[in-house]
């Protein structure tokens, strides 16, 4: 048997499947032009795809026809060369709507394998967001801002090209870089692109990454059911209907917390999420009532507290808070855990106030896709910037 | 229809009515105290839906008639109405049982135990009216329960019967009875007509228990779900046809007790089968010239018997072999058409082909197919004679051909 190559594309859907599908073939099709056969497929099971919510494309390539059919035998990889993951907030984990708990970023990377992110942020930020692994693997970090676009444009920033810069710089047996040149050329008949291409790979480096690093949570998962132990007529239990919240402070008991579903939490389907100003809310019920979701859980004081269980930080509430900096919406990057942001401030104000002024001021860009008219132009050149360095 | 309502008897005596096939299945309806109905027009199903709108509204049948703007929503009224705890009844023919497919294809999965009658029709092109079975049998894989009738009393007391093996909780799946379009949807004959008591007695209320649709018993029905849950959930509609017929020998045990009146086996029928050399297998009303028949071949001294399948899903698959492996050659009688499959047979001779290959039968008598009656197109007596003297000479060795067509100009 030959050699199989793998490698693993993790997006924020519709926002990135252009970007996702362009990398993936692009790897195939570079890796054709040294005669080794490849597939490039989406995972049938992401589609129909929702807003940011995290799906995955995958290029596999082998150096024969016969090796070929041994990767392409099964459903998908069990395990990969490579991860890219093109929107760093997705190293929380990736929790798709097909299926079922949170599954650590680097969950298929294989031992000495290479995790490459896009971000702006620096390695040590990363790493306590990628969950530990047993086996030691690398971490490659491309420099930029996740590139968002939307379902019908596609924002050409160059990240698909830095990519397969940069697998030709990690992982030469399955691409070099002179083919992915060709292919850019033969693609897109782009120079530049072909100098992003050729910077990236002259840029990206690797670091190794050891068992002890990293998140020590246990990613969240749970069993799925037995035939003989499911409900039939396909049918599940709705959620039960929830409860009065507890008042960390005064143990006063009011308000109201729908429950919500015990399987599903949307941990790595946002992007970005609300923070709330409690001092300053005058209590209008506007986010409770427009949230998509039905994320804003009642306070006994009758605040409005979103809650990370449910939230898929599509920025509703943000918009139609008629309060200034009331509600904010920031980079998911910024959190370390999804608790509650009401109880903290009842805890202390002082400190949740603080805390909040820093998050606000120092947030991360935020990304959530094509939101306004002029976005793209003002992102690509800094994008191009980025690329053209080195 | 005047004689019918005329004749229904008062509660506590059991009195003879004459009858077609159709208001026989009416009848049932208004014993069973079904809550809600709908109808669609089509031939020859739409007599049905006139009996029971006149018992509506002659006040002596209380229940929730609607008549849908087509086959498809009358089949999912009933789908949600039976999903809400009703006990529902609909029913269709030929094309318009097809055009309720999508209805038809989700209702055995989310487990309503939904009755249908089927008056079988010719399926279009060209439009006929006349009878064949390739209607109903479109749904053979997809979770129903499938019985065809021979007379108008087997079609009320089968219709009992299905209410209640199709809403035992063990089984909650759909069922459809078969009644032939013309030769029994049309035709009248003496039926007795079993008392409100009696029914009570055999006919527990629907319950629907755990998967009621209801705000105190808040549950979502037919999510999506993808490749995680699939199997689990087909695997358990597999289960439910499982446990069917353990659930229709007990009915059928329970209704001779109650109603008096004996079924015998309740999966086929066997008529002159004891010291058989051949026998011919059919379903519904093929049996009247197929009986007339071999009691005249026996005047002759061939020995030739008749094997009436009812119950076509769940498919009584060992029972029939055992008893098929008696004979020395078998015909079926297919009033339908499969192009295009093995040995371009009909649905029953390659079931009942597919049945026979089995290891614990030894001996495989020839299995011939007569393809006949389509269209409504009648099957004589000597069709079925000539039927018979085929099986001898396959019985005897003779080079048959796997299928033939009978009654067709040539
Ligand atoms: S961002 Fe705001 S509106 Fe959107 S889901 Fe989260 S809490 Fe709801
Ligand atoms: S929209 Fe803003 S002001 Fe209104 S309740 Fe929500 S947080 Fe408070």
């Amino acid at each position: 048997m030959g050699r199989l190559f793998a490698v693993e594309i993790v997006y924020r859907g519709i926002f990135q499947k252009t970007l996702a599908k362009n990398i993936s073939r692009g790897i195939v099709l570079a890796a054709s032009l040294e005669g080794k056969p490849g597939t490039s497929f989406g995972r049938y099971g992401d589609s129909p795809e929702r807003n940011g919510i995290p799906a995955k494309y995958f290029a596999i390539v082998a150096t024969d026809d016969l090796t070929l059919e041994e990767g392409m035998a099964k459903y998908e990889p069990k395990e990969v060369d490579i991860t890219v993951c093109v929107d760093d907030t997705l190293c929380k984990g990736v929790e798709s709507w097909a299926w079922y708990g949170l599954q650590p970023i680097n969950r298929l990377t294989k031992a000495g394998g290479t995790l490459i992110v896009t971000s702006k942020e620096p390695p040590e930020k990363l790493m306590p967001m990628i969950h530990q692994k047993q086996d030691p693997y690398k971490l490659a970090v491309l420099k930029g801002i996740p590139s968002f676009s939307g379902l019908w444009v596609y924002k050409d920033d160059h990240t698909d090209v830095r990519i397969l810069g940069a697998i030709a710089k990690l992982l030469p047996d399955m691409l070099k870089l002179d083919s992915v040149k060709q292919f850019i050329l033969h693609e897109w008949n782009d120079a530049v692109k072909v100098q992003s291409a050729t910077n990236s790979y002259n840029r990206i480096t690797a670091q190794n990454v050891s068992p002890s690093q990293g998140n020590p949570e246990k990613p969240f998962q749970f069993e799925l059911l037995k035939w003989h132990e499911m409900r039939d007529g396909v049918s599940i239990p709705c959620i039960a209907p929830g409860h009065k919240m507890d008042d960390p402070a005064t143990h006063a008991t009011g308000g109201f917390q729908p429950a919500r579903n015990p399987t599903f939490k949307k941990w790595s389907t946002r992007t970005m999420r609300p923070v709330i100003d409690f001092d300053t809310c005058i209590k209008c019920t506007l986010c409770w009532l427009q949230c998509p979701d039905s994320c804003f859980d009642v306070t006994p004081e009758g605040l409005y507290d979103a809650n990370m269980e449910a939230c898929c930080g599509c920025g509703v509430c943000e918009a139609v808070c008629p309060v200034k900096d009331c509600v904010t919406m920031v980079n998911e990057v910024a959190f370390k855990d999804n608790s509650s942001q009401w109880e903290a401030w009842r805890k202390n104000k002082d400190t949740y106030n603080t805390w909040l002024k820093g998050t606000i001021a120092n947030k991360a860009d935020r990304s959530h896709g094509f939101r306004y008219k002029g976005q793209y132009e003002e992102q690509t050149p800094e994008m191009l910037e980025i690329a053209k360095s080195s | 229809m005047a004689q019918m309502t005329a004749t229904l008897p008062e509660r506590g005596t059991e009195e003879t009515a004459l009858i077609t096939g159709s208001e026989a299945i009416a009848v049932a309806c208004k014993l069973a105290d079904v809550d809600v109905i709908t109808a669609y027009p089509i031939r020859p199903y739409d007599t049905v839906m006139q009996y029971v709108a006149k018992l509506v509204a002659n006040g002596e049948f209380d229940c929730e008639y609607i008549v849908a703007e087509g086959e498809h929503s009358q089949f999912e009224i009933v789908k949600h109405a039976s999903a809400c705890g009703a006990r529902v009844f609909t029913g269709s023919s030929g094309v318009g049982w097809m055009y309720a497919m999508e209805a038809l294809t989700v209702t055995p999965a989310l487990r309503i135990p939904m009755i249908a009658m089927v008056g079988n029709r010719a399926l279009d092109d060209p439009g006929a009216f006349g009878v064949e079975h390739n209607d109903a049998l479109t749904v053979r894989d997809l979770g129903w329960m499938l019985v065809w009738v021979d007379t108008a009393q087997e079609a009320l007391d089968t219709a009992l019967i299905a209410y209640r093996v199709a809403e035992d909780r063990r089984i909650f799946l759909p069922c459809g009875i078969s009644c032939d379009g013309a030769f029994l949807t049309h035709s009248q004959a003496m039926v007795k007509i079993p008392t409100q008591d009696q029914v009570n007695k055999f006919l527990p209320r629907y319950n629907r228990a755990d998967l009621l649709l209801h705000p105190d018993n808040p549950i979502t029905v037919a999510p999506q779900a993808n490749e995680d849950w699939v199997m689990e959930i087909r695997r358990q509609n597999y289960a439910a046809m499982e446990r069917v017929p353990g659930v229709i020998r007990e009915a059928y045990a329970d209704f001779e007790r109650i109603f008096g009146r004996k079924y015998g086996n309740p999966f086929f029928e066997e008529y002159e089968t004891a010291d058989a050399d051949v026998v011919i297998m059919g379903m519904g009303t093929l049996s009247m010239p197929t009986r007339v028949a071999i009691r005249k071949l026996r005047s002759e001294g061939k020995k030739v018997g008749m094997v009436r399948l009812r119950w076509f899903r769940p498919f009584p698959a060992e029972e029939l072999a055992k008893c098929l492996s008696r004979f020395k050659a078998v015909g079926v009688l297919d009033r339908d058409f499969s192009f295009g499959s093995p040995y371009m047979s009909g649905v029953v001779a390659t079931e009942t082909r597919a049945a026979l290959y089995t290891d614990t039968i030894s001996k495989h008598p020839p299995v011939l197919n007569f393809i006949g009656g389509l269209g409504g197109r009648e099957v004589t007596v000597p069709d079925v004679e000539k039927i018979a003297h085929e099986l001898y000479e396959a019985a005897e060795g003779k080079k048959k051909p796997a299928t033939q067509w009978i009654g067709l100009r040539e």
